[in-house]
């Protein structure tokens, strides 16, 4: 059961049916399902695709071997596929939990934006649509293709996307106007501002993701140094062993297939690893804001907050480890991933009980 | 609205709108195309070893290799452009929790947004000018900048837990 006493002055900042609610309620659960769905494509899709690709590069080296013009080029167009099918699963995750984050983000902003309260709602369901079109019309375009498309290489499933994509710049448009109108009238916002209590959960949400993006930082900043050139240097090196191969007629392609697969795994974990950290940390920062707002007992409140930082930690690193010890590792990688989402609807249902509370207290029916 | 604060939220927010916008406009007319020319010179140089041809073959790799290193550049830039953004917006809210006076948060602030922006720069320009030393020194001063900057924030936020 709840312990916390329902705060006049937390209440007016979250009002009913408000942008700002509308905001959070709505960048959990993108960032939630954006999560979800990238830790269901690590588990069924991710490493069979690595694998097929494998084997068509194979099939390939070996048509050119024999000299099979034609069957190289099915096969490429298989390849391309394959990649295709990765390529729009990988960003439809990204963008679904990025979209969140900046839904999150504009909850933060709203006492800056001084435009009406109805504007400002609008803003934020369009917002929240646009988030989820975006990454819905990603995913599709594997599957759409150029289907009944009037153009030459963009199918309907990308101009969803693209389309959802420009709704939300016009959304941030406007809040950037509003935040200018913000400034002009030296601060008079129409929103409450948030509450600003320093309680355990928020200074650890705060510091640890501060933290966490500081190591990613760093460990970008080594990547970049160290091992994004001499990652380039080698795909070619060993793309041009497997071509000279082929066309000198003679096999030992499989080897440098095996490399390649070994590079593509190696260069997809250490990005990942960078990524990820940075985004637990910018996420472990936005969900400091709205702890105010979770509806629980502060023991359970620290419970998520715990498990949130924890899976936080555990991906990127098992992540990275998936190098040394293989799908264990990767394995553990998604329990931390399923951590991360499992502190995240803890959370949300938080959110929930507590603008229940609110609204039942102050007679709302929606 | 102190001056750091101004500072952050909107070089947030015209950061995040510049990432979307050109992440928008790669997404249209760019994407697509580099996607089919670095599958087409791969598909390609397989096709000239088939053939027998290695020159040809050496030729459709490196325009693949080519191809493909402005691809990871101008990916990168758009999702470190919003990345950058959304920290800077967040590190706008919780501003004035930073324990250091207002010249040096203002300093911190300039120092962030800056940062912010020409790391990506830098990285987009190696694409331009290929082994060119000012886009890689503009990457590395940039995120040098964002790196140092973030540091001081949090130390900031750490005089400020001890103060309180």
């Amino acid at each position: 059961m709840s312990t916390q006493a329902l705060s006049t002055n937390i209440a007016e900042t979250f009002a009913p049916m408000s942008a700002r609610r509308l905001l959070i309620f709505g960048g959990i659960a993108l960032v939630a399902g954006g999560m979800l769905f990238g830790d269901i494509f690590a588990v069924f899709v991710l490493h069979q695709n690595g694998g097929q690709t494998g084997q068509a590069l194979l099939a390939a080296s070996a048509a050119a071997r024999a000299g099979d013009p034609l069957a190289v080029k099915e096969i490429f167009q298989r390849v391309g596929g394959l990649l295709e099918d990765r390529g729009t699963k990988v960003d439809a995750h990204v963008h679904m939990t990025d979209a969140g984050y900046l839904a999150l983000l504009l909850a933060l902003v709203q006492p800056y934006v001084a435009l009406p309260p109805r504007r400002r709602k609008l803003l934020a369901g369009l917002f929240v649509i646009g988030g989820l079109c975006l990454p819905v019309g990603i995913f599709l375009i594997h599957y759409i293709g150029m289907a009944y498309s009037p153009f030459a290489v963009i199918g309907w499933a990308s101009v969803l996307a693209d389309s959802a994509g420009a709704l939300l710049i016009f959304v941030l448009f406007a809040e950037a106007y509003g935040i200018w109108k913000f400034l002009q009238r030296a601060g008079s916002g129409e929103e409450a501002a948030l509450p600003t209590d320093r309680t355990w959960e928020r200074r650890t949400l705060m510091s640890g993701g501060a933290l966490l993006i500081l190591l990613g930082f760093a460990y970008g900043a080594w990547y970049a140094g160290v091992d994004l050139y001499q990652h380039e240097a080698r795909e070619t090196e060993i793309l041009k062993n497997m071509l000279d191969a082929a066309a000198g007629g003679n096999g030992g392609t499989v080897v440098e297939v095996a490399s390649y697969g070994s590079l593509a795994a190696e260069r997809a974990v250490k990005i990942a690893a960078h990524s990820h950290i940075i985004e637990f940390g910018l996420l472990a920062m936005l969900l400091s804001f709205i702890q105010p707002y979770v509806g629980l007992s502060d023991r359970w409140k620290r419970r998520w907050v715990m498990v949130l930082l924890a899976g936080s930690v555990i991906l990127p690193v098992f992540v990275l480890l998936e190098l040394n010890l293989g799908l264990v590792a990767g394995g553990i990688a998604d329990v931390g991933g399923l951590l991360v989402i499992v502190a995240l609807i803890g959370m949300l249902v938080g959110v929930l009980r507590y603008s229940g509370r609110l609204d039942a207290g102050s007679g709302v029916t929606v | 609205m102190s001056t750091g604060r101004k500072v952050l939220l909107i070089g947030g927010l015209v950061l995040a709108l510049l990432g979307m916008l050109y992440g928008l406009h790669y997404a249209v007319f760019v994407e697509h195309q580099t996607l089919d020319r670095m599958g087409g010179s791969l598909a390609q140089a397989f096709v000239h070893a088939a053939e027998r041809n290695a020159a040809e073959a050496h030729n459709a790799l490196n325009s693949y290799a080519a191809t493909k290193y402005d691809y990871v550049r101008q990916v990168d830039i758009h999702s470190h452009w919003i990345g950058l953004a959304m920290l800077l917006m967040v590190l706008g809210v919780v501003f004035d929790g930073v324990a250091f006076n207002e010249r040096a948060r203002i300093w911190i602030a300039v120092a962030l947004v800056t940062g912010s922006f020409i790391f990506p720069l830098g990285v987009i320009l190696q694409t331009v000018s290929r082994g060119g030393n000012f886009a890689s020194a503009l990457a590395i001063v940039g995120s040098a900048i964002v790196t140092i900057a973030l540091g001081a924030v949090v130390w900031g936020f750490a005089r400020s837990a001890n103060s309180s």
